[in-house]
């Protein structure tokens, strides 16, 4: 009798386990290593279901860090690239690793920091100046600290502005070593500044008293790109649906479909695609 | 604290429209779970069955580093899985990253030394009681642990639970080998970590609450199992 309730019970996990599921099988995706920003924004959710309808291939998207994304696509770990740091992807594809680069859109930068504005810097549009009076004020700052697009593009305006952060490590300069919605939790929660890509702060729910500080700085311009890994490096690259996803999203269709998607009726990302390519 | 007592409205709410999508990620999280704490029984009631009964060289040290192994950082246990399974890993020609396969074994070799270490102890404490009946009977090998492990099966229960617990609340270790895709790969942790990396605190708290609650009917519905078990026993 008890014997048989626990073999009623093996058989009713190894049911679930094994037999009630879904199917796998279809074989029509690419995997797409692409950066938080693009997920956590929502787009991905908009573009996604479009192309799917018009071709019928399903992409599975790894949103990471834009460093991570980079070295899990090195290893062959996904069909496509879509990312946010212009060297680091023209290296990638000077290392043989991507087939080719093209610009996809791009968005921009802020900063954004708390009401009572410690630094006295909002309502700036020179970016270069306000880092110079945060550190000046060491009013606190959170930093990615993950070795993202945005940490590395974070990174380039501090030496602009001439300033090593770092040496204010653990004390003003915060680096939470996480992503970009992780990073605003963070910051919001210490009355830190933070440097953020403008479709992710948009689109995130934790706001508190934060507002955009510093904003409309040309060099806070923040460009997308889009690669197929190299099928000669990884032969099981699927090259055919993958290009068939980079050339749609190059398209006018691709690129109109991004500059339709809205939250709280602002557009959050701005094609460009036949700007250039490398 | 609107925002806490909203989750629980939340997740309530979440709970009677029944979302299908809400549904699908459930149902995923008690796959992969479920399977990788039956393949841990599989290998961790034997194995520490076995180290708990027989004298061998280095069963003491065995017996520690399966005491160590229940310390396994999840993080740490993606890290590894995604390095074998990866394209460029000694296992990337099956293809298995970012799939719920790569989930299970991620989950199954964290939750296998729990169950294997707990098992060590309960079958050595019952091995001590039963040894000399074992040898006065002249009980095989093979015998002796079937017979141990049948009559500690209710405190193996709690173990198979303890391992199960540590499963169904892991996240560091999925996010990494499954990659958070949605529809495919997405499970409650990494819904509850995307929604908190998109600063929809009450959303992602609210989550948190249903995953409890499935833990919870999980142990009730185990532990009804038993107390039935034990009535229809002496019945």
């Amino acid at each position: 009798m008890i014997r048989r309730a626990f073999l009623a019970l093996a058989a009713a996990v190894l049911t679930t386990v094994f037999v009630g599921q879904p199917s796998f099988a279809e074989d029509k995706f690419i995997v797409v290593q692409s950066t938080t920003s693009t997920q956590n924004s929502g787009l991905f959710d908009y573009l996604l279901p479009i192309f799917k309808e018009k071709t019928g291939i399903e992409v599975r998207v790894v949103a990471v860090g834009t460093g991570q994304a980079i070295k899990n696509a090195a290893n062959g770990d996904g069909d496509v690239l879509f990312v946010h740091s212009k060297p680091s992807e023209e290296k990638f594809v000077a290392d043989g690793l991507g087939v080719s680069r093209s610009d996809v859109m791009y968005n921009d930068f802020v900063i954004v920091g708390p009401a009572d504005d410690p630094a006295g810097v909002a309502g700036s549009e020179d970016v270069v100046a306000s880092l110079k009076k945060i550190a000046e004020a060491k009013a606190p700052f959170a930093s990615r600290g993950d070795d993202s697009g945005t940490h590395k593009a974070e990174r380039r305006l501090w030496k602009a502005a001439g300033i090593d952060p770092t040496e204010g490590s653990g004390d003003w300069y915060r680096e939470t070593g996480s992503g970009m919605g992780a990073t605003l939790n963070t910051g919001t929660g210490m009355g830190a500044y933070v440097m953020t890509d403008r479709a992710t702060w948009i689109s995130f729910g934790n706001k508190g008293d934060y507002k955009v500080a510093v904003e409309g700085d040309p060099i806070l311009f923040n460009q997308y790109g889009v690669i197929l890994v190299n099928p000669e490096v990884h032969t099981h690259v699927k090259a055919d649906l993958g290009q068939e996803f980079i050339d749609w999203v190059l398209s006018k269709e691709g690129q109109q479909a991004i500059a339709d998607y809205k939250v709280d009726g602002q557009q959050l990302f701005f094609p460009n695609a036949d700007k250039g390519s490398s | 604290m609107d925002s806490f007592w909203g989750a629980f409205a939340g997740a309530f709410g979440l709970v009677i429209a029944l979302d299908p999508d809400l549904m699908e990620i459930i149902g995923l999280s008690m796959r992969v779970t479920l399977t990788a704490v039956f393949l841990a029984c599989v290998i961790g009631l034997p194995l520490g069955a076995a180290v708990g009964t027989f004298n061998f060289p280095g069963r003491t040290l065995l017996a520690v580093i399966l005491n160590a192994l229940m310390g396994l950082p999840p993080v740490v246990v993606g890290l590894l899985v995604y390095l074998v399974l990866s394209a460029s890993g000694p296992l990337g020609p099956l293809r298995l990253l970012y799939t719920p396969t790569a989930m299970i074994i991620a989950q199954m070799v964290l939750v296998t030394p729990i169950v294997a270490a707990l098992t060590r102890q309960v079958i050595e404490d019952l091995n001590r009681e039963y040894s000399e009946q074992f040898a006065s009977l002249g009980v095989g090998a093979f015998d002796r642990l079937t017979a141990m492990l049948w009559d500690a099966r209710y405190s193996l229960l709690t173990v198979a639970l303890a391992g199960f617990g540590r499963a169904v609340a892991e996240v560091g270790a999925v996010i990494i080998v499954g990659g958070n895709i949605n529809h495919v790969t997405r499970v409650m942790t990494t819904t509850i970590a995307l929604e908190t990396s998109k600063g929809n605190l009450q959303l992602a708290l609210a989550l948190g609450v249903i995953l409890l609650m499935i833990a919870f009917a999980v142990n009730a519905g185990v532990m009804a199992l038993r107390a039935s078990a034990a009535r229809a026993a002496y019945a």
